[in-house]
């Protein structure tokens, strides 16, 4: 017997269960060593669970735990229905309608609820999402890809180098625009690296995420999507968004600029926030309405993609409090660091304990950057003499760039140069609005 | 959590440990890991749109008037908002109570008659009230009941806030649920198949233009439509009356504003009404092919809504003739009910993967049941004996929502009787209840500054009553307000003094004639102005004092 078929159950439970011929789904028997008698469905056990327990689906609903100590007889008395996931078929593609190309890579939105387990898992591929959201065909032509399934804390530069040359290969394919859904962890980290990936965009690209799975009744999973797909159809613009909902209500979905988002809560559909910028543009679900910021680039075909997506690891973010250790910059050098992105208080400052620390970096030519942990404004280390002192350094203040998408666009630098004068002067050209000399009060 | 945008946090253990407790004074058996389901729940009132909900334990009993009576299953939920008011496109609830844990007492299907039921339920809360863990007052404790009649349905009725209510709702059930199956037999007997009964609206829009009804006109002003459906021989029977107000066309009105979101329907049997004159009812009939015998159901509203609100009629018509469908309804305070919403079943249910299950291990089991509550019984001939009560008043206080608060009281109003406070807490407020005083206004803190007053000599014992009254409708004022708005605050010896010296002087010819008899005499003038003021005691040796000096 596969040990999935009693999956989550180890040790003495699994042999009993295995002896009674019991499977997951079987409707059992247990009586305790006092004559209750407990009626219900086999239920999967969580792999995290201890092992003396076995889980019933009593008729009613009700999940209960009923220890095997106190087990004196375990039956079966009847096979239950297989669970199993009929897919909607899709919605019939409109003719005429632009092209839109989904990819999935996996996360809470494109995961489904297994109904016997309540367990969530990335079982949603691009076809099924587009499947249970047939709003979408009347919205775009869709085209669906699994480009991977992975939770987003578990995506680096090698995932971004593959879904830009997705991008690519999709915009080469005639998609208007293309979607990515993705896990939210590591969302904005992607969008700054296909923000600089992927440059002279012909069309846009909206990265889409959802903080509530599909089962919830609060899931922003469809919401999400639908806005993303429009705004990739509809838009009239080219550049990488992140797409996520507004506010607390299924009212607008706002694509946030790849450079310039973080998630800034841990479970709030509005978790995601344009920092230091406006966001791209807004879909208003209820109408339909999109609204276009000024100055974003244009959709326009004949633009050619350029496409670098390799990124060099060798870069280090580095989170400066008080009481830190400056060891730990000696360490980074001594691990080959190439490129460090120091996150400093206020306006850029770290403790005068670190200057020997950064001297020494600086000295062996390894650019070393600052952005401030207040999340929101810009670096000025001007004010403050620590922020003169830095900078006579050589510590280079990154204005109003945010940390994560510094620390990308470091990456993405040093996999094309090697050269500190090359990286520092890479570093500060703005690229995909990551960094800008003005900040409006509006942005703020 | 208001709303679902934080994951739920654990199961709350000193909840568990009430469930629990109260577990075993019903005999239940908890069981061995609890594990926390996701409940659906979409009409706004658990606004997370789940009810977290766990069993507890299984297969307990009580004992009412000598029957075993099985209690099937303790759960512990998540209580939910409160509805408090809706409009045609909102609901409005308050989430004073949402989230706050609930334990769910389920019995067995075994209850005979409406009395039985009403029983069952008191014995389960006076062991709920026993653990000293539940919250008091109206709501706080409420009946759920699942009624079925043989042919009829399997019905649950939510929301049963008064004891005294539950017999009379299930004698309400069965008298709806036998009114209903006497329709069906009546349809049969006018050969009315559900088939009969079609989705076939007709816009009736252009006949009912010209009518006088405010609703049409308005639906009509909203570029809405009046569509009508015909139901083949129902004539005359979508006004009989099942309960009281309750009528089969009420019945699919509830369905048409439910799965409608319309305002109502007009019936045929209710017609001509409502602004609809009798050509206009002619001129539906005639446009639906009604005969004598037919009756329809108009809607106006917009289009979708009109629809969906037919579509619910029609269904509940075709119901009507095979069997009373299964619902959930909602008990009004007369006892009457009105359906909520179709009943749900267990596939919504499914396990909140966010919280992990709960193994119940020995050593909380033994810890509880070494603290194990005394049950209601029990705590009564303790009370008997500690307070020297009587075992009826002891036995009302054990029963009533008051207990906590007397033995607060006794503890710390000196010179207050015990047996007095028991009055006052039980027969008393009961007494001022039916005189439809609104005492479950009443704060614990305000009873407890009321005795306090007394304990002090601010205010007499027998000023204790008015001030009780005072409060309940004065929910936001003090006992000390309420001894000063009734002027019921003891007066000093000086006062009492000068106020008898006065009616002394003004009553002197009484005085000089009676001599010393005047004193029972003078005593009643004295009282009369001063009662609830001052001791009758101190009254009378100031009251002899002054006699004594005026005679010599």
């Amino acid at each position: 017997m596969a040990v999935q078929e009693l999956e989550g159950y180890h040790g003495q439970v699994l042999q009993q269960l295995k002896k009674s011929k019991a499977k997951i789904g079987s409707i059992l028997r247990l009586t305790s060593k006092s004559n209750e008698v407990f009626e219900g469905t086999l239920i999967p056990r969580s792999d995290y669970s201890d092992h003396t327990h076995i889980v019933l689906k009593m008729k009613n609903g009700y999940n209960i735990g009923i220890s095997l100590d106190r087990t004196q007889k375990l039956e079966v008395i009847g096979e239950g229905e297989k669970p199993h996931f009929t897919k909607p078929s899709p919605p019939a593609n409109h003719a005429g309608l632009p092209k839109v190309a989904i990819v999935s890579t996996g996360g809470t939105i494109a995961s489904r609820v297994d109904y016997r387990t309540g367990a969530v898992q990335p079982a949603l591929t691009a076809a099924d999402l587009a499947s249970v959201v047939p709003e979408l065909s009347s919205i775009a032509e869709i085209d669906t890809h699994i480009l991977f399934s992975e939770y987003s804390e578990n995506i680096g530069p090698t995932h971004w180098k593959i879904m830009a040359d997705e991008v690519a290969k999709r915009i080469a394919n005639g998609a208007e625009g293309v979607v990515i859904s993705h896990g939210t962890d590591s969302l904005h980290y992607t969008g700054a690296a296909l923000s600089f990936a992927v440059a002279n965009l012909p069309v846009p690209v909206l990265l889409v995420g959802a903080q509530r799975s599909s089962d919830r009744p609060s899931s922003d999973a469809a919401p999400n999507l639908t806005g993303a797909v429009a705004l990739a159809a509809l838009a009239d613009m080219a550049a990488v968004g992140i797409a996520m909902h507004q506010d607390l209500s299924d009212h607008i979905v706002v694509a946030h600029r790849g450079t310039r988002v973080r998630k800034c809560h841990t479970s709030r559909r509005d978790a995601f926030k344009s920092i230091n910028s406006e966001p791209l543009a807004s879909y208003d679900l209820k109408t339909g309405q999109i609204e276009m910021t000024n100055g974003v680039p244009k959709r326009d075909k004949s633009r050619k993609l350029v496409v670098k997506s390799r990124f060099d690891q060798h870069a280090y973010l580095i989170k400066f409090y008080p009481g830190f250790d400056s060891g730990m910059i000696d360490s980074a050098m001594s691990r080959g660091v190439r490129g460090i992105v120091l996150e400093g208080t206020g306006l850029g400052h770290v403790s005068r304990a670190l200057i020997d620390s950064l001297k020494k970096a600086l000295k062996r030519e390894v650019p070393v950057f600052m952005t401030s942990q207040t999340i929101w404004g810009r670096v000025d280390m001007n004010v403050y003499n620590t922020g003169r002192d830095l900078l006579n350094l050589g510590v280079i203040p990154l204005e109003d760039m945010i940390s994560e998408t510094a620390i990308v666009k470091l990456m993405w630098v040093l996999a094309q140069t090697r050269s500190a004068s090359k990286i520092r002067e890479m570093m500060l050209r703005p690229n995909a609005g990551d960094i800008t000399p003005r900040t409006l009060v509006e942005a703020s | 959590m208001e709303l679902d945008e934080e994951p739920p946090h654990p199961l709350n253990p000193e909840a568990l440990d009430v469930a629990l407790t109260m577990s075993m004074l019903l005999h239940a058996k908890p069981m061995d890991e609890i594990h926390v389901m996701r409940k659906v729940v979409i009409d706004g009132s658990n606004t997370t749109g789940f009810q977290r909900t766990a069993v507890i334990a299984l297969n307990g009993s009580i004992a009412v008037d000598g029957v075993e009576v099985p209690l099937e299953q303790v759960t512990l939920e998540e209580d939910a908002g409160r509805k408090t008011g809706d409009t045609k496109t909102s609901v409005i609830f308050r989430l004073d109570r949402l989230g706050v844990p609930l334990i769910e007492v389920s019995t067995g299907p075994i209850i005979h008659d409406p009395e039985q039921a009403g029983k069952v339920a008191f014995a389960i809360g006076r062991i709920l009230r026993a653990t000293k863990k539940v919250k008091r007052g109206l709501g706080s404790i409420r009946q759920d009941l699942n009624i079925s009649i043989n042919d009829g349905a399997l019905i649950e009725v939510k929301g049963v806030q008064e004891l005294e209510l539950v017999s009379k709702v299930v004698s309400y059930e069965v008298q709806r649920q036998l009114g209903l199956l006497e329709i069906r037999d009546e349809l049969r007997q006018r050969s009315v198949k559900a088939s009969d009964i079609k989705e076939e609206f007709i816009d009736v829009t252009s006949i009912l233009s010209g009518s006088q009804s405010k609703i049409v006109q308005s639906a009509l002003n909203q570029g809405g439509v009046a569509l009508a459906v015909k139901l083949p021989r129902f004539n005359g029977l979508l006004k009989r009356e099942l309960i009281p107000n309750l009528r089969l066309g009420t019945e699919m009105a509830k369905r048409a504003i439910f799965w409608g979101r319309v305002g109502g329907i007009f019936h045929s049997d209710e017609l001509p009404a409502y602004g609809i004159d009798s050509s206009h009812v002619e001129r539906v009939a005639r446009s639906l092919g009604c005969g004598e015998l037919d009756g329809f159901v108009i809607v106006a509203d917009s289009l979708d809504n009109a629809k969906d609100g037919l579509r619910a009629v029609v269904e509940r018509a075709r119901e009507a003739v095979e069997r009373v469908p299964e619902e959930t309804r909602a008990a009004n305070p007369d006892g009457t009910t009105v359906y909520l919403r179709p009943r749900p079943g267990a596939a919504r249910m499914y396990p909140e993967t966010d919280v992990p299950p709960v193994r119940i291990g020995q050593d909380r089991l033994e810890r509880l049941w070494e603290s194990l509550p005394r049950m209601p019984e029990e705590l009564a001939k303790e009370l008997e004996t500690k307070h020297s009560l009587s075992s009826k008043q002891a036995t009302q206080l054990v029963d009533s929502d008051y207990l906590p608060a007397f033995e607060e009281i006794v503890a710390r109003a000196k010179g207050v009787a015990a047996s007095f406070v028991a009055t006052v807490l039980t027969e008393s407020l009961r007494s001022l209840q039916r005189e439809q005083v609104p005492v479950e206004n009443i704060r614990e803190d305000q009873l407890k500054q009321a005795f306090d007053l007394v304990s002090k000599g601010a205010t007499a014992k027998e000023s204790v009553l008015d001030v009780l009254k005072w409060l309940a409708f004065h929910p936001d004022g003090s006992a000390e307000e309420a001894i000063e708005m009734l002027n019921l605050r003891m007066l000093t010896k000086s006062d009492l003094e000068s106020i008898i010296s006065k009616i002394v002087e003004s009553n002197q010819t009484m005085v000089q004639e009676n001599g010393s008899k005047a004193l029972g005499r003078m005593m009643n003038l004295v009282m009369g102005e001063v009662r609830g003021r001052a001791d009758s005691r101190q009254v009378t040796e100031l009251l002899r004092n002054r006699l004594e000096q005026v005679k010599a």
